[in-house]
């Protein structure tokens, strides 16, 4: 039996359009959550004396703590015909440090979609290029990321 | 934490010091709400079992930053992260075991800094490889 392809042309309007922005503060009480809920004690992400003495001068966010900051509403959805989700994975790249206090403003793109068979049966691999620019206007970081969609 | 890492001490091959995690339910709860991530796979066993899954599985998210813990560990305050990567290949379920490991596979200085690149991973109580993953950092040298 052949598998109907899933990906439609309206699925494939959506690669390369950004979404919204949305703006978040960078708030220290979010970062000790975060440190706590991943069971991580270093001192920048949880000790705000210890962080400003080090050569960060402030508290810090643990590397993935970007991933609670959202974007703003899509503009073109990728509307699979699958119910299920799931995280394939994320690549990350830094550039400068995110501090208690910078505001970091989130837009998300779909850059590829594709899809195969696999051990969930057949799979759509969405891919998407999020960027987290902070206060001063420069990168902080970029995430590109997969969600696989499936039904169960 | 341990003292800082200096770039002329690794070597090729040196592995990280293994980090050790104990994710409980309670765990997946605290950090669904740290991140805002409340997909219901993560604390609903009804409706992991009703999405094919096996029991309520760890965020891929919480995997990556297991690696990132493993990672700005050994690379000290210091050190500065460039690179972070994990896919999930195999699912992780509370209440077992996860080992953050980690091997260095390239040492080189490029644009003034001196960059170290690993292979990093999580591996579960059967040595399988669950969360494959790579990290480029680069470190400080003892001359300061």
């Amino acid at each position: 039996m052949t598998q109907e392809p899933a990906i439609t042309q309206e699925m494939l309007g959506a690669v390369g359009v950004e979404s919204e922005p949305a703006t978040h503060l960078v708030e220290a009480g979010a970062i000790l959550k975060f440190a706590v809920a991943i069971g991580d004690p270093n001192p920048v992400f949880n000790d705000e004396k210890a962080a400003r003495k080090s050569r960060y001068g402030s508290l810090i966010a643990p590397p993935t703590f970007l991933r609670s900051m959202g974007p703003g509403p899509m503009k073109a959805q990728v509307r699979s015909p699958y119910s299920a989700n799931l995280d394939g994975g994320s690549e990350w790249e830094y550039f400068e440090p995110v501090r208690s206090g910078d505001r970091i403003t989130v837009t998300v793109k779909v850059v590829g979609i594709s899809e195969r068979q696999g051990r969930l049966g057949n799979m759509v691999f969405t891919t998407r290029e999020t960027r987290y620019v902070n206060q001063s206007g420069n990168v902080a970081a970029t995430q590109l990321s997969t969600s696989i969609s499936y039904q169960p | 934490m341990s003292q800082q890492i200096y770039y002329e001490y690794v070597r090729e091959g040196m592995e990280l010091p293994v980090l050790v995690k104990n994710p409980t339910t309670q765990q997946l709860v605290r950090y669904a709400g740290a991140s805002g991530d409340y997909y219901q796979i993560h604390y609903d066993q009804e409706f992991a079992r009703a999405n094919g899954l096996p029991n309520v599985i760890l965020h891929g998210a919480l995997k990556n930053a297991f690696l990132g813990h493993l990672i700005t560990d050994w690379i000290g305050e210091r050190g500065t992260l460039k690179k972070l990567s994990a896919q999930y290949r195999g699912m992780d379920v509370p209440g077992t075991p996860i080992y953050a490991k980690g091997v260095v596979t390239k040492t080189y200085d490029e644009a003034g800094e001196h960059v170290v690149e690993c292979d990093i991973w999580l591996e579960n109580q059967k040595g399988e490889k669950t969360t494959p993953g790579t990290a480029v950092v680069s470190l400080p040298s003892r001359e300061g």
